[in-house]
């Protein structure tokens, strides 16, 4: 049966909803509006006002609320309706979700999920198309799950939900219409491995989120010209699986890592120094990497998708990079 | 107000004051290092408001928070360990001045961003109501925490959902080193409460007796209504904004001023005013023997701290790399 992301992250939530009286979904225009994304429609009408809260336009305020709600012994997730409005609730999101656990002597541990929508191409511009997967995964304390797939939409949530540690879930909003078979859980399910899409010994071609369906038709099209790519879903960013990676490379020993983050700083960058400190010795090639042009997004589409990495430039790059 | 509870506000005030007193000698000495805030000459508020509150209240301070732990029943022991930076501190020894938790007496912080524990608050208000928990949620901060979008989103969202939050505002009228009217447009600190639609009152905080019987009313409309209440206290600290402060921005007769109504004196004049001489001699003995039992509690807290140890670098847990 098909099933398209965002009815599988409808069907995550509603689980955990049904599954934890004591959690609540808490965000802007998650209730009456039926969520920016429709993930939460009708999800007032079922649940009530008391577990599907419409929130102010005060990210700073409902996020402090949903640590608070964790520490009094409920299950929040909080949900910001995008990554770009994340930055007026990082005080809360850093120095105290992700802190609290370790500054408190290990008293006080937070069961608490975050959601919040990433990513750009959809002509929204500089203030709307962040991808800041990475940066939240150089913070201690957090886990960040960057879900791709129908599989880990319809999951993530329901073992975040597990978790005594601050939980991020990013997903990336061109991944909404993407569709895939449904599938039953698999037994080892875990969020913090890294899931080999397709395997192949020519090179490892890592990502995450958003980038995942441009990189696997990049795949189908290297497999035409006799090319076997070995593709990675991180899934997860904070905990990083670097087993699967090393254990890929050993096999490939190229990698060329595809992150929608600009490259300063960037998650790839530190994928890359691992890969170096690591297992410099396995390489033929040096790493490469394809991320976003160092500005801020524009509008205008022409340029929009110059920055953004594309298939082509996936292509090309992996072309480039095999014998 | 009977004797015997009067003795016990002076008491705690007392507490508070020698556990600062020594605080400062003890960074003079550098015992102490890292920020430390004193809340000398405010003692009044955390007494007068933590003495209405039970075991199970929650309640959140800011960085200037050694004494409203303290009354909250966590130990001078604790709350010496952690600021010598000891395992037995009631953080081990992570958190240090600003981070003094104890979960077991509904003490969550300690917080070093101002008014980031306001929102939080909010959130453990809204699940005590929500799990039919018998526990009443309190949050400290000073005045220039109400120039902070946190604060006022919290007043919103707590107005609105009529979450039965007490806020308590010490407002010692310097954000740091910046006066009150040089940093927000409206000074009547209750008429800004008031205008997210809150019940919101103003508390001479130098006066023992009054911020009892105001948080008492206050308490009782948050328990009978489960909505929100605001107080003002009015009051100031004698001593500088850190240990850092040169304390170049109050004039010394202002500071002079102020102490003149030092909280803890004017509790003491209150009670004594209408004492006879027998009386008032018994009562001087008894603020002898209390003064002698609050530094024996600390001079113990603090060999206590000074015998406790270092947690070691490999006890604590490090992310995999």
């Amino acid at each position: 049966m098909k099933q398209t992301y965002r009815e599988a992250l409808r069907e995550g939530l509603k689980d955990v909803l049904i599954h934890y009286q004591n959690s609540f979904l808490i965000g802007e225009d998650v209730g009456a509006y039926g969520g920016t994304y429709a993930i939460s429609k009708d999800f007032l009408k079922e649940f009530g006002s008391e577990r599907i809260i419409d929130a102010p336009l005060s990210e700073v305020g409902f996020m402090g609320l949903g640590i608070g709600a964790a520490m009094g012994g409920m299950k929040p997730i909080v949900e910001i309706m995008t990554v770009n409005f994340a930055l007026l609730a990082l005080d809360q999101i850093i120095n105290t979700a992700a802190f609290i656990k370790f500054m408190s002597g290990d008293q006080i541990t937070l069961p608490l999920v975050i959601r919040m929508t990433s990513g750009g191409g959809r002509q929204l511009a500089a203030q709307h198309s962040n991808s800041f997967e990475g940066w939240f995964a150089h913070i201690p304390g957090l886990i960040i799950l960057t879900p791709s797939t129908i599989e880990d939409a319809r999951y993530m949530l329901i073992h975040a939900m597990k978790e005594n540690t601050p939980v991020i879930i990013i997903e990336h909003a061109l991944l909404f219409n993407t569709t895939g078979e449904y599938s039953d859980e698999r037994a080892d399910y875990s969020l913090y491995k890294a899931r080999v899409i397709k395997t192949g010994s020519d090179l490892t071609l890592i990502t995450y989120g958003g980038m995942l369906p441009k990189c696997m038709k990049a795949c189908e099209e290297m497999s035409k010209i006799g090319k076997e790519i070995e593709l990675i879903d991180l899934r997860c960013l904070r905990p990083l699986d670097t087993e699967t990676i090393y254990a890929s490379l050993k096999k490939t020993h190229r990698v060329l890592i595809v992150d929608e983050g600009w490259k300063s700083g960037s998650i790839s960058a530190e994928i890359s120094a691992r890969i170096m400190e690591n297992c410099f010795y396995d390489l033929d090639t040096p790493v490469q990497r394809l991320c976003r042009k160092e500005v801020p997004v524009p509008y205008a589409p022409q340029l929009e998708e110059a920055i953004i990495p594309q298939y082509s430039n996936i292509v090309q790059k992996l072309k480039e990079m095999l014998p | 107000m009977e004797q015997s509870v009067c003795f016990l506000l002076l008491k705690n005030m007392q507490r508070i004051r020698t556990m600062e007193e020594l605080c400062a000698e003890l960074y003079t000495q550098e015992k102490i290092r890292g920020f430390l805030h004193l809340y000398i000459g405010e003692e009044a508020i955390a007494t007068g408001v933590i003495s209405l509150l039970s075991a199970s209240d929650n309640v959140l301070g800011t960085y200037r928070e050694h004494g409203h732990a303290l009354l909250k029943g966590v130990s001078a022991k604790a709350i010496f360990s952690e600021m010598f930076g000891k395992i037995e501190g009631c953080s081990k020894g992570r958190g240090g001045s600003m981070h003094l938790y104890s979960v077991p007496h509904r003490f969550f912080g300690g917080n070093a961003i101002v008014a980031s524990g306001i929102p939080q608050a909010a959130g453990l208000a809204m699940a005590a109501k929500r799990l039919n928990e018998k526990r009443r949620t309190v949050c400290f901060f000073g005045e220039g925490a109400m120039c902070e979008g946190a604060f006022h989103e919290t007043m919103n969202m707590t107005a609105l959902w009529n979450i039965p939050l007490l806020f308590c505002c010490e407002n010692n009228y310097y954000a740091m080193g910046t006066a009150l009217h040089r940093s927000q447009s409206q000074t009547d600190l209750v008429k800004k409460a008031r205008s997210y639609a809150m019940e919101a009152e103003s508390v001479d905080g130098m006066n023992i007796f009054e911020v009892v019987e105001k948080t008492k009313t206050a308490l009782d409309y948050i328990e009978h209504n489960q909505k929100p209440y605001f107080l003002e206290f009015k009051t100031y600290r004698f001593r500088p904004h850190s240990m850092f402060d040169p304390d170049l921005y109050r004039e010394k007769s202002e500071i002079e001023k102020w102490k003149r109504q030092d909280p803890i004196i004017f509790l003491k004049k209150e009670m004594t005013k209408s004492m006879n001489e027998i009386e008032m001699k018994q009562f001087t003995r008894d603020c002898e023997n209390l003064n002698h039992e609050i530094s024996v509690e600390m001079s113990e807290a603090i060999a206590f701290a000074e015998a406790a140890r270092f947690e070691n670098f490999s006890e604590i847990t490090i992310e995999g790399q």
